[in-house]
């Protein structure tokens, strides 16, 4: 079960649509059990997700968004925020990865988001975009989280973020090392957990847990099988 | 001129003494990296001029991992990231996850979580101070320390039966109740403690040779300290009254009064002095937490196997090192679809390389350990 690199199997649909036949709260409870193991399906869902989970009342799901943080940077960047939401009580912002840099040199200064806490990356394989960016935000002065999340394709380019927060220098760094995402404008872009010479992102999904790279194994430490 | 994060261009500060450049590189076997550090430093005679540091000696692949167990089975794997400080972690990702699920642990657990993580911040900047003291030549302080910190492992090994990779809490609260001398033994470490540090700062804050090694070196300022992403006593220690204890209470901290300190130099001197007056306010903690243990369950009602609701969420802890946050993105089953570990050490290592140019050799020991990182969280 392990090494099985497609260990979750796919969903037919979004497996956030709310059943017809049952009461919004039993969702919840049968969900789960259903034969298909869910699998995030394309968009992550917040209208699906918020008409079908928010009606228990004991989870906090994905609801849209709309405060005036959203307001001004929609203001601001119009079409290029694709989406915004609040999951358990944190704040989302889906941009235009063309964007990206902008959005964030106007995160810094104007919106006073001024730590970069994280910066890290997910994949979603069935996808047509597969990779999402992900940036958390801190404002000191707000005292306030903000997320961003912007999505590239397995040969799409993510603009680098580095010459804004020195921070995601090597974020950015281990970004590319474990899934393989190319940031543009980043000045020493290479592997930093991983030897130079590896093949493969391990965090990739398609990527088995028992996977490694055998010939860079076998040349480099002298065994056969890594384990 | 080329480019400045490369340690092997040469630019123009490289020609101050006219002499050759070595390329020199320290660790990844050195004692004093504090574990399988290698760091390449460029030198012109003593003085650096440039450095990169070589990281993933240690790494383990606990994110892939985590998305191959479920949540409880995952629980103990964050203990060895930062294993002196095995309880912080703990505690960070069983609020994450409890934030995932839309739980909250009992007061009296969290309570308990309060005093047990206060006292591992006390040990794990009792085994800063006494290593970091080590680099540098003060070969004293570390058997203090160690002395000290025994104690606190003793209460954890009490408490949980380990001393170091504790997995002290469970997701929804603890599964030990505290034993029965518990409360006395804690007041007794922390009525001691106080006469303790003050025995430290006796040994090493009027110390000429201490000062001379530490004042103004590996200057990190405020704005420098936050675009390069440090957390923690680093920030601090630069004037940044910033400490997630207060900025976003978790756990019990909000019931507890407790002082945030600050430096005004960023150097490696203030974040000493930083780091010592914060065992002191984790004393106080302490102290005030166990007065008044709330009685109740300890465990919330979570089930035994967990599914928490699909989403995502970002939740951050003051761990002794800085900002541990934990991203967790649930995709409904009973394993973690992504769990992505915010290292504290691994940023701030980050700054290393601005905060080393310029200083001399003998410096590099002493701003690794000043920065007070854990290779085994920074390459997980």
């Amino acid at each position: 079960m392990g090494n099985d690199p497609e260990h979750k199997p796919p969903s037919a649909g979004s497996p956030y649509e709310p059943s017809a036949d049952k009461p919004p709260g039993s969702v919840e409870k049968t969900a789960p059990k259903s034969d298909v193991t869910p699998i995030p399906s394309a968009v992550y869902p917040p209208e699906a997700a918020a008409a079908s989970r928010l009606a228990a009342p004991v989870r906090e799901g994905p609801v849209p968004l709309d405060n005036d943080t959203v307001k001004r940077y929609r203001e601001k960047f119009g079409p290029a925020i694709l989406q915004a939401w609040m999951d358990r009580k944190q704040a989302i912002l889906v941009v235009a990865r063309e964007q990206l840099a902008e959005i964030c040199r106007h995160s810094r200064d104007e919106e006073k988001f001024d730590l970069l806490s994280n910066l890290t990356a997910l994949d979603w394989p069935r996808r047509e975009k597969r990779f999402d960016v992900v940036l958390e935000l801190y404002s000191f002065e707000k005292n306030e989280r903000l997320r961003l999340k912007a999505s590239a394709a397995a040969d799409e380019r993510v603009p680098s973020v580095q010459g804004i927060w020195t921070a995601a220098n090597w974020m950015e760094r281990e970004v590319y090392d474990m899934f393989g995402i190319v940031f543009e404008g980043h000045p020493d872009l290479k592997r930093i957990l991983l030897p130079e010479e590896w093949q493969g992102h391990p965090l990739r999904k398609d990527y088995g847990i028992l996977a490694q790279d055998m010939a860079w194994v076998r040349e480099n430490l002298g065994i056969e099988s890594g384990q | 001129m080329a480019d400045k994060r490369n340690p092997f261009a040469t630019g123009a500060e490289s020609t101050v003494l006219g002499a050759d450049e070595i390329v020199l590189n320290m660790g990844p076997q050195h004692p004093s990296t504090h574990g399988v550090l290698r760091v390449k430093l460029r030198l012109d005679g003593e003085k650096v001029i440039g450095s990169e540091c070589v990281i993933g000696y240690l790494h383990r692949g606990v994110e892939k991992i985590a998305e191959h167990r479920t949540y409880q089975q995952f629980a103990p794997y964050v203990d060895r990231m930062d294993y002196v400080a095995a309880v912080s972690n703990g505690l960070g990702y069983c609020e994450t996850v409890e934030k995932l699920l839309g739980v909250e642990a009992p007061l009296r657990a969290r309570v308990i979580r309060v005093i047990l993580t206060e006292l591992q911040r006390i040990a794990s900047h009792l085994f800063w101070l006494g290593t970091h003291a080590l680099d540098i030549g003060a070969l004293t302080p570390l058997f203090y320390c160690l002395r000290e910190r025994e104690e606190i492992l003793k209460i954890f090994e009490k408490y949980c039966g380990a001393r170091l990779t504790t997995h002290a809490f469970r997701i929804g609260g603890l599964q030990y109740e505290a034993y029965d001398e518990f409360e006395k033994e804690v007041e007794r470490f922390c009525k001691s403690f106080d006469k303790r540090v003050d025995e430290y700062e006796s040994l090493l804050t009027q110390n000429r040779i201490w000062m001379g090694r530490t004042k103004g070196i590996g200057v990190l300022t405020a704005k420098e300290a936050i675009d390069y992403g440090a957390t923690g006593p680093v920030l601090r220690a630069s004037g940044v009254p910033w400490d997630i204890r207060k900025a976003m209470p978790y756990a019990a901290y909000d019931l507890y009064k407790f002082e945030i300190p600050t430096g005004q130099n960023g150097d490696t001197y203030d974040r000493y002095l930083v780091r010592l007056e914060e065992m002191r306010q984790s004393r106080l903690i302490c102290l005030q937490a166990i007065e008044n243990i709330p009685a109740g369950r300890i465990m919330a009602r979570v089930g035994k196997i967990l599914r928490p609701p699909p989403g995502e969420v970002y939740h951050s802890i003051e761990s002794p090192k800085g900002e541990l946050g934990y991203y967790i993105v649930s995709d409904g089953t009973v394993q973690p679809y992504r769990v992505r570990i915010r290292p504290p050490s691994l940023i701030n290592l980050g700054a290393f390389e601005k905060m080393i140019r310029g200083h001399l050799l003998a410096d590099v020991v002493a701003i690794i350990g000043t920065l007070d990182i854990v290779l085994g969280e920074v390459d997980r």
